[in-house]
């Protein structure tokens, strides 16, 4: 049996045994610095950069254009699959086109974004905007049509119906499904800018490592990787929490739950 | 009344009291209630000439049923007979094809707020605490007080704060009992609620209801398959055949009620009269009754 304390450690054996063999074999110079230099090079790169506020401005830039992208791509998704999810009459209506522009992979539309609106903001907020919007639409359609039948008669024989009935069942019933579209979307959030901030871009993560390759800093474009990890896993916790704080009254989504 | 009236009630004194549940008696001081909350009483129910279609097939077909003011009715039945068929279109929660349907002599459609249903599932909120749960659909002054005061009924004061995924399947049901009173229905329709339950918490939750009925004394209706449940609580045994009421029996017993010769009596009735149309069989191809000991429950 294994004890608490090395139950913790375990995770992080992998990767400490991965990065040590690494930097011994960059130190040994069976790794050229052109490929991949030493982890012990990206922390210094990283400290220097930090120092010399370059990350800062940057990760601001980024995490800038992924909040105001989500902002606008959640928040339609949110509001059209709320519609269609609520009102058969809109379904109808906007479903069948949603689900076609669906199938566009939103990285094809890169040459039509730049003829339209250039290479500043817009471009990359749209790019982000749009591929939010879809796992957030679907989910929170499929979230309000699976609400419990069983619920809503209750609720209405309990004299709830219009806003207090969508506000205390339907709504509170596909917070579940709603999240779980959230948190695809933060994934292909980050996915979606690194590409809109590599094709052009005066700042940002993509355009610092964009840059470096251009000058072979290899320390620095692992950095800009880094950072891209960092900030996924950054926005995967917070939509964890989430989860735990809407969902709390849900025994599946408690930390200490056995499903 | 009558001599075999008589013989009944001595029975029933001598028989052994009911069990009551220590965890949900009730809390004393639930019992001061201000008169804005005092029970009004039950309706009069009646229903006349229903019939519900399920496209080709009959569900209900031209039932009557007259429930008096404060009348505990239960509904037996095998499966899929149309006693919760019949409960729904008195809930409105379906319209009937033909027949109406009348509380007080007025429309149902008015009483919608005097009507409240026990679902057989509970049906609580699950993102709702169980406090908040029993002020669904409150409106007005003091409704956290209300609830409260409801769930002390059910003896569930403490669990207020919990959320319903933590309950027991009792626990549950009896929040929804707590959700249902706490609107003062002048109609309570029980669909089954006990069905899921083990064979002790349904005691429990016969007592229960049987003294909450009677404190609040408003008209119940329950659809039930369990006979001896139906015996326990009703005032009146209704058997739902062939999508017809086929057997109407009283109950005379003192209550609190507890197994005995009359107790058992009038439940082999009911029982006999369920088991001779034994469903979609031939009755010939049923042997000679089974003697006492073998009865087993077929609805």
């Amino acid at each position: 049996m294994l004890n608490a304390n090395v139950q913790r450690i375990l995770p992080w054996l992998f990767p400490i045994v991965v990065i040590s063999t690494w930097q011994l074999a960059s130190q040994a110079g069976w790794l050229s610095t052109r490929v991949l230099p030493e982890p012990w090079a990206v922390l210094k790169a990283f400290w220097a950069l930090t120092l010399s506020g370059e990350i800062g401005k940057h990760v601001a830039t980024s995490t800038w254009r992924a909040l105001v992208g989500f902002g606008i791509g959640g928040g339609l998704g949110l509001l059209l699959g709320l519609l269609t999810g609520t009102f058969r009459a809109a379904e109808t209506l906007l479903d069948s086109t949603l689900q076609m522009i669906r199938n566009i992979p939103a990285l094809a539309l890169i040459p039509l974004v730049i003829l339209w609106f250039g290479i500043d903001e817009w471009a990359k907020l749209f790019l982000v905007a749009l591929g939010v919007f879809f796992p957030i639409y679907l989910n929170t359609f499929h979230g309000i049509r699976s609400v419990d039948k069983g619920l809503i008669e209750m609720a209405r024989s309990y004299g709830l119906s219009g806003w207090r009935l969508y506000t205390q069942v339907i709504l509170p019933g596909s917070v579940a499904s709603i999240l779980v579209g959230v948190r695809f979307s933060l994934g292909l959030m980050w996915v979606l800018l690194i590409v809109a901030e590599t094709i052009s871009a005066q700042a940002g993560i993509g355009y610092m490592t964009m840059n470096a390759r251009e000058f072979l800093q290899t320390d620095v474009v692992l950095v800009g990787i880094l950072l891209y990890a960092l900030l996924g896993k950054l926005a995967d916790v917070l939509a964890k929490g989430l989860e735990r704080w809407w969902l709390r009254w849900h025994p599946g989504y408690q930390p200490n739950a056995r499903t | 009344m009558n001599h075999f009236d008589l013989e009944l009630q001595a029975l029933a004194v001598h028989a052994p009291p009911a069990f009551i549940p220590r965890e949900a008696s009730v809390d004393p001081r639930a019992a001061s209630t201000t008169p804005a909350r005092r029970p009004r009483g039950g309706a009069a129910v009646d229903a006349r000439g229903l019939s519900k279609r399920y496209g080709a097939r009959d569900v209900l077909n031209d039932v009557g049923l007259t429930i008096a003011p404060g009348e505990f009715v239960a509904i037996v039945g095998r499966s899929g007979c149309g006693k919760s068929t019949l409960l729904r279109l008195l809930a409105g929660l379906e319209a009937a094809d033909a027949g109406q349907i009348t509380l007080d002599g007025d429309a149902r459609g008015r009483h919608q707020a005097d009507i409240r249903i026990m679902f057989q599932d509970a049906r609580l909120l699950p993102w709702k605490r169980v406090l908040d749960n029993v002020a669904l659909g409150l409106t007005g002054p003091e409704v956290q007080e209300r609830a409260r005061e409801a769930l002390a009924q059910v003896g569930l004061s403490d669990r207020a704060k919990d959320w319903p995924a933590v309950l027991s399947g009792g626990q549950r049901q009896r929040v929804a009992l707590a959700r249902a009173l706490v609107h003062t229905p002048r109609l309570l329709l029980l669909d089954e609620p006990l069905g899921a339950l083990d064979a002790l918490t349904r005691i429990e939750m016969h007592g229960l209801i049987e003294r909450l009925w009677q404190r609040h004394g408003f008209t119940a209706l329950l659809v039930t398959h369990d006979v001896t449940e139906a015996v326990a609580l009703a005032d009146r045994v209704v058997l739902i055949e062939d999508h017809r009421i086929a057997l109407d029996e009283h109950v005379p017993l003192a209550r609190p009620r507890a197994r005995g010769a009359a107790f058992d009596a009038i439940e082999d009735r009911v029982l006999q009269r369920v088991l001779s149309r034994p469903g979609e069989e031939p009755s010939e191809a049923r042997p000679v009754a089974p003697p006492m000991g073998e009865w087993r429950w077929a609805i």
